[in-house]
């Protein structure tokens, strides 16, 4: 493989990871906010499924993209609804939510099964895109994943470096003290629910009118993609960039496996294409270890210095949640 | 500000927190509020600065109604309360904390933020490191970050609930020159307390609270005793020291080490005897919890040994502790202590001996009334335990405690409760020490209950710890500068 076929591939990764980092990061943006969406699999179903549909019929790839984002907001605002004004468990609700909506998806996705639909071209960006290997990389993609780009730096700034960021943190990790402080928490909490659930239904179409273009029902390949931003908002430690590296980790093992199959003919082909899977539930592992307690007990058992690096690299790695993530808050 | 409150009441179910309260506070005073635990003073000034909204009533400022709905609402009109645990955020730095809640803007404005935290801070005495994480700070420079934010956001009253509760006796006094400046700045300060003494220090007027119901204001000099009687309605008195004839070694600690990512304990060396009472004074989080823990087997030491009568328990685990008669009973009663939603019969039976696959309610449920009856429980066998106020879930916890312990670890034994509880609570854990020469290890941040009840203290201070002290060679004044740090060395050289 020559080197221009590895960047070629990268930028590939690039492009393959635009929806996953679409959920990931909107899923960040809801957790953040101390609401768990677990309906996110199948929402991206879902909304590949209607924005496919939609684009078909209507001959447009701009209400493809509309549809796509509406899903995913709405299924987001139930989930908000049953738990912030419902008192219902988000988990619960997020769960049931995401098998029906992949049923769904699957159910009245059959009628366009196979359909010839539009597709997203690519827009390289005249001048920029001629620098070499940078070029390739980041200049000479389709707008989602130029979007993709963005969204990752702008999240990142949304919540660390403005005022409304700053509530954002605050609601998730101690809403009575952020209402103490004159933030209305819960309708906040809806706000941040519909913006990232928007984001999640991004996903859909990402991937229905662009990176795997088409509607196949079942073997569209897409179940699973959900769990795996899910997972990756934890890895990210609910920062939209660590996520977002998440994103991309996960995308090069699956072109990693694409790639090293013919040099590993007595692998068969499935272990290579499931494995970016027990590899994300493995890297979650290791980032988490620090808190398990008989890590603690062991690590006392050690020589100081050996100690002391081996509590460094964990705590380094060590991620902590929205403290108040997943438990509905009642004003007064 | 001059504030009034006319015919305040909340109902919470069945509880009538506030009765009919009215209050003129007028501005440029320390206005304080006093009364028992569960007397309503939280509940009230929580009304007063949006955060409940009253069933009844009105709130005047400088003489106009206003409607406080939320919180945000107080804030505009210039009210600020300091929450007795902190509301803050742990986890973000003091200046993000500083910045949380400020009013206007789309980015953050830190600049302006980092002057005027400086610029309050030097007004005031404030010893504030913007940069540093606010989890990482003592209870007393949480206190001083709210009332810098509060100032920074322009509040004309400032209402403190129990802020001396947890701080040092420096931080005490700081607060305390902090506060009298507010007042001479014409802002108004509503010093909420059960502490006679503060009042008696601090406040030109004070307001008392029992059971909701406001009993009658004074002002200075006061008449302590019948502000006494006002808050319980009877006299109420401590009892006498007791002193517990010692017994052999139970518990034995030497050159024991502990340490986590923040903190290094070393060197504490130790004997405890049958009937002991030791009492650990010190800060929140300058390591007495951690040796608490390690000697219950829960935290692992990294140098030292540990010995129960005798045996060697370096590095065992919480239930070879337990079965040589260790319990430890943790600060938080509903998270760690008790399991909410089970009824008290259903943790006796929990707590008893596990025979048999099939309970034996019959049983059970006699040995339930029993101790019931026995620890003053008022709650019923049914009574799900979250349902039970603070000081019937202590008596629900000593009461599962079985007999014949050889050391109990308790984390603050009365935090939270009223005096009657608090001297049950004694009563009966004194009481294990005679009949039963238990050994109790205690971490407490009441320097008073500390010196009343135990026979040694040590004293923490970020890790280091003091030889035992006996309580009789003692006094409160000077355990409140050894927890500030006087006598132990340095922390870190700072280098010119």
């Amino acid at each position: 493989m020559s080197s221009h076929d590895i960047i070629i591939g990268l930028a590939g990764v690039l492009f393959a990871a635009a929806p996953v980092v679409f959920a990931t990061v909107g899923e960040t943006l809801t957790e953040r906010a101390g609401i768990i969406n677990l309906s996110v699999n199948g929402t991206i179903l879902l909304a590949a499924m209607a924005s496919f549909a939609v684009a078909v019929s209507m001959h447009s790839i701009w209400l493809g993209f509309a549809m796509g984002v509406l899903v995913g907001a709405a299924v987001a605002l139930l989930v908000a609804f049953s738990s912030i004004s419902l008192k219902q468990s988000q988990v619960a609700v997020g769960f049931v939510l995401t098998l029906m909506t992949r049923d769904l998806a699957y159910f009245l996705g059959n009628p366009y099964m196979g359909l010839q639909g539009p597709r997203v071209q690519s827009l390289p960006i005249p001048g920029l895109s001629k620098i070499p290997v940078i070029g390739v990389l980041f200049f000479n993609q389709d707008p989602l994943t130029y979007l993709s780009f963005i969204l990752i730096g702008v999240a990142w700034w949304w919540v660390f470096h403005t005022r409304p960021g700053l509530t954002l943190q605050a609601i998730g990790e101690r809403p009575e003290a952020a209402y103490a402080r004159g933030a209305p928490v819960n309708k906040l909490r809806y706000i941040y629910a519909a913006v990232g659930g928007a984001l999640v239904g991004l996903a859909g179409p990402t991937y229905s009118l662009s990176v795997k273009a088409g509607w196949k029902g079942t073997i569209s390949g897409l179940d699973g993609i959900g769990w795996i931003a899910l997972a990756l908002t934890i890895f990210g430690g609910w920062d939209p960039v660590r996520g977002a590296i998440g994103a991309y980790f996960f995308a090069l093992l699956q072109w990693l496996g694409l790639v090293l199959q013919p040099y590993l003919p007595n692998v068969p082909s499935q272990v290579l294409q499931v494995a970016p899977f027990p590899l994300m539930i493995l890297t979650l592992l290791l980032v988490n270890i620090g808190n398990a307690e008989w890590v603690d007990r062991t690590l006392a058992g050690l020589p100081p210095d050996a100690r002391r690096t081996i509590r460094k690299i964990l705590r380094w790695m060590q991620v902590v949640p929205p403290a108040s993530l997943g438990v509905p808050f009642e004003e007064e | 500000m001059d504030i009034e409150l006319r015919h305040i009441h909340k109902y919470f179910g069945p509880v009538h927190a506030n009765d009919d309260i009215s209050l003129t506070i007028p501005s440029g005073t320390i206005f304080g509020l006093l009364g028992e635990n569960g007397a309503g003073k939280s509940t009230l000034m929580k009304i007063l600065s949006g955060y409940y909204h009253p069933d009844a009533g009105e709130i005047l400022i400088d003489g106009k109604p206003v409607e406080l709905q939320f919180p945000a609402d107080a804030i505009r009109h210039g009210i600020g309360m300091l929450h007795q645990d902190p509301l803050d955020f742990p986890p973000l730095r003091v200046l993000d904390d500083f910045m949380v809640g400020y009013p206007k803007g789309l980015t953050l404005p830190r600049t302006e933020a980092r002057q005027a935290l400086r610029t309050i801070s030097e007004q005031f005495g404030f010893t504030l490191d913007p940069d540093a994480y606010v989890g990482s700070l003592t209870v007393g420079e949480r206190q001083q970050l709210e009332i810098a934010r509060l100032l920074w956001l322009g509040a004309q009253v400032l209402i403190f609930d129990e802020p001396t509760t947890g701080i040092s006796a420096q931080q005490k006094e700081n607060l305390f020159a902090a506060l009298h400046r507010l007042a001479k700045e014409g802002k108004t300060v509503i010093f909420v307390t059960h502490k006679l003494e503060e009042v008696n220090q601090l406040c030109d007027r004070v307001a008392v609270l029992r059971a909701g119901k406001l009993v009658g204001e004074m002002g200075p000099p006061y008449d302590l005793d019948g502000l006494v009687r006002m808050m319980f309605g009877k006299v109420v008195t401590k009892g006498e020291r007791m002193v517990t004839p010692l017994g052999k070694t139970v518990l034995q600690i030497k050159n024991l080490a502990l340490e986590d990512a923040r903190l290094r304990i070393e060197g504490v060396d130790l004997e405890v005897h049958e009937g002991e009472v030791i009492g650990l004074a010190g800060m929140e989080g300058s390591g007495q919890r951690h040796l608490l823990r390690a000697c219950a087997g829960l935290e692992r030491p990294v140098e030292g040994k540990i010995w129960l009568d005798g045996h060697d328990m370096t590095g065992k685990g919480y239930h070879d502790f337990l079965r040589r008669g260790v319990a430890y009973v943790p600060a938080a009663r509903l998270e760690e202590a008790l399991v909410p939603t089970l009824t008290l019969l259903e943790h006796f039976i929990l707590a008893g001996e596990q025979r048999g696959l099939v309970i034996d309610r019959q049983a059970a449920l006699e040995h339930t009334r029993e101790r019931i009856e026995t620890f003053n429980i008022r709650g019923l066998p049914h009574s799900t335990v979250e349902s039970l106020s603070g000081g019937n879930q202590q008596r629900a916890l000593l009461a599962l405690l079985r007999p014949g312990l050889r050391l109990i670890l308790m984390e603050h034994p009365t935090r939270g409760l009223d005096l009657e509880s608090a001297i049950w609570v004694w009563h009966n854990l004194k009481r294990r020490c005679r009949e039963e020469r238990t050994a109790i290890f205690f971490m407490s941040s009441d320097l008073e209950e500390i010196l009343h009840y135990s026979d040694r203290i040590l004293v923490f201070f970020s890790g280091q710890v003091s030889d035992p002290i006996p309580a009789t060679e003692t006094n409160i004044e000077e355990l409140g500068q050894l927890i500030g740090g006087r006598g132990f060395e340095p922390i870190a050289e700072v280098q010119p």
